[in-house]
């Protein structure tokens, strides 16, 4: 019988199965952050056992907040660092050379297909763009992982969802995985692996499948997976091309992870994209999701782009092509976080950051800040946010405040207008 | 291992998310012990408060569908752990948040709707309180005179770390 990707990579990485149904992996990429691994630090040196399982394989980054804001963000970012310094973690990116986890480490070529990959925050999901198994853990698993390289799963069931047709102008990968949530609702991926597959996927840059597949946790999914393909493998050239005579023998290799063509499916959802329209979530969960038209003329306080789901350089000249030669309305403010500094850097090359600046946004450095309601945008009591992040839960942004998860191209519209609006009148 | 139960916090709602069990604002905290006085600080729900005596003096959490999705701080389990819940019962659980529990040592139980809805039939009584049984896989819920037992099921992995008090060891001594 065919196998998933999922299945495969389970199979090629086991390790153990202490009891039926769960199976411990041994793990390729262990990536950590200031927020969730200084606890792990600290217990492994409460117990004793302040190692690591390979220093090669773990990857850190202070990325939530940073530059540190206050003394406790300061001790946080300084535990880190002294541990990467300590045990000589080479991958290690400290202010200035930092930048969001989910766009950082990708963009490094750290993930490769077939790879295990775990870390200390729920949006790891999104590195299943390389048809790898990526899944957040809490700090406990992490911890394990930096010691022993190992992580427990249960064998999760895949679900596969075969985006059909071809995204209508106007419509991005946002737009794709808001639809899907809103299919699957919040837990109904719950133990399992959404694979995105179908012409949508296959037509997608790889920046697009990181924004698929980063929010498969926001319908409870384990990991998100795309299957690697040509796509995959040009992205991961410039990281590769030693390591294979060419692009043919490495996507032959690589291919060799995508699912059977008779693989089993837990379920398979088909869902044709060619009629969707730019969509936008009215609630307190993220599959609570209406068409924007529906919400047009919602006031905004504040326009946010950026995050692991919208600040990679595509997000950013999708949104600049909107904003060129506009101004955000008056009463709004927008921030702007590209996810990383050569995000920043590409962007600034190719005149985007002008165009924002001139547009009025506020262009802050790369960093999680205002998504998580930390630092650098947070809302005050009663605020609304038009956000190209990936959670509006109640006070995600800042106690009190509401947050309506929406693409880039909406993103750069409700700026120009001061209220959600649909972005298909300006391009 | 620790000892499960003790009077129930009823929490009526589903998709309860980790935001709303400890706010990402207290995530700078470096110790445990400092989350304890933010417990469920921005869950908002009829009838409920974060502060008042029930909320400190509950030993374990009862609630609907999805509990705990969100992010994956493991605070979320923590800020419980500090207060001396050390079972949350629930009808289904997110993935990492569950792991998290059980990974602390702590349970994460899961039951039928039907089951639950039993449960909640108690949550008029002040003095509604669980016994739990973790190797036995039994609970006993009382309250206004009333007395239920109810069986559940969790994993042979699941249960040998909350015997073993955690992963962290159990991964060591092993792997
Ligand atoms: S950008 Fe937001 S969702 Fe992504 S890792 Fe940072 S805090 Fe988490």
């Amino acid at each position: 019988m065919g196998m998933t990707t999922a299945q495969k990579i389970f199979a090629a990485h086991l390790v153990d199965e202490p009891f039926a149904g769960t199976k411990v992996l041994n793990i390729d990429v262990v990536m950590c952050h200031e927020i969730t691994t200084p606890i792990a630090i600290a217990d492994l040196m409460a117990r004793g056992k302040d190692r690591v399982f390979d220093a090669g394989k773990i990857k850190a980054v202070i990325d939530h907040v940073t530059p540190s804001k206050d003394s406790k963000t300061a001790t946080q970012a300084k535990m880190l660092r002294d541990w990467a310094r300590r045990h000589q973690i080479k991958d290690f990116f400290d202010v200035g050379a930092n930048g969001v986890c989910h766009a950082l480490f990708p963009e490094k070529g750290f993930i490769r297909p077939g790879n295990t990959v775990i870390m200390g925050d729920s949006h790891t999901c999104t590195h299943g763009a390389f048809g790898a198994f990526a899944a957040g853990v809490g700090t406990t698993d992490l911890e394990v992982g930096i010691l022993k390289g190992v992580c427990a799963f249960r064998e999760p069931k895949t679900i596969r969802v075969n985006l059909n047709g071809t995204l209508p102008k106007g419509v991005y990968a946002k737009d794709a995985i808001l639809r899907v949530i809103g299919h699957l609702g919040v837990n109904g991926a719950t133990d399992r692996v959404i694979e995105f597959a179908g012409p949508v996927v296959a037509a997608m840059s790889m920046e697009s499948r990181m924004t698929l597949c980063n929010m498969a946790i926001e319908a409870g999914g384990t990991s998100g997976i795309c299957m690697p393909d040509m796509v995959t493998v040009e992205y991961l050239w410039p990281f590769i091309a030693e390591a294979f005579a060419g692009k043919e023998e490495a996507l032959a290799a690589y291919g060799a992870w995508c699912s059977d063509a008779d693989a089993q499916y837990e379920q398979v959802i088909d869902l044709d994209l060619s009629e969707l329209a730019p969509l936008c979530t009215f609630g307190y969960k993220p599959d609570q999701v209406k068409n924007v038209t529906e919400m047009a003329g919602t006031v905004v306080d504040q326009v946010y782009l950026g995050s692991c789901t919208n600040g990679r350089l595509e997000d950013l000249r999708v949104a600049a092509a909107i904003l060129k030669g506009k101004k955000i309305a008056p009463g709004v403010r927008a921030i702007l976080s590209p996810a990383t500094p050569q995000v920043y850097k590409d962007a600034a090359a190719e005149g985007l950051i002008e165009i924002f600046m001139d547009a009025g946004f506020c262009v802050t450095n790369p960093t999680c800040g205002a998504c998580l309601g930390m630092s650098n945008g947070v809302l005050a009591e009663g605020e609304v946010c038009a956000s190209t992040t990936n959670r509006n839960f109640m006070g995600r942004m800042g106690k009190g405040g509401m947050v309506h998860l929406l693409s880039p191209a909406t993103a750069a519209a409700s700026a120009i207008e001061g209220k959600l609006a649909d972005p298909r009148k300006y391009l | 291992m620790k000892s499960f139960g003790g009077p129930a916090l009823f929490l009526d709602r589903s998709d309860i998310n980790t935001d709303e069990i400890i706010p990402a604002k207290y995530l700078t905290e470096i110790t445990k012990e400092d989350l304890k006085p933010y417990l469920l600080e921005d869950l908002k729900l009829q009838g409920f408060d974060p502060k008042s005596e029930a909320t400190k003096n509950a030993g374990v959490v009862v609630s609907r569908a999805n509990f705990g999705c969100g992010s994956s701080r493991e605070h979320a389990p923590w800020v419980f752990e500090v207060n001396g819940m050390y079972a949350v019962i629930a009808q289904s659980f997110a993935r990492i948040f569950r792991q998290n529990m059980f990974n602390c040592g702590m349970a994460a139980i899961e039951l039928s709707a039907e089951q639950i809805d039993q449960l909640f039939s108690f949550a008029g009584a002040a003095d509604a309180a669980i016994r739990i049984d973790v190797e036995k896989g039994s609970l006993t819920v009382t309250g206004g005179g009333r007395e239920e037992s109810m069986s559940f099921e969790i994993s042979p992995f699941d249960q040998a770390l909350v015997l073993a008090g955690g992963w962290v060891d159990y991964a060591d001594l092993k792997y």
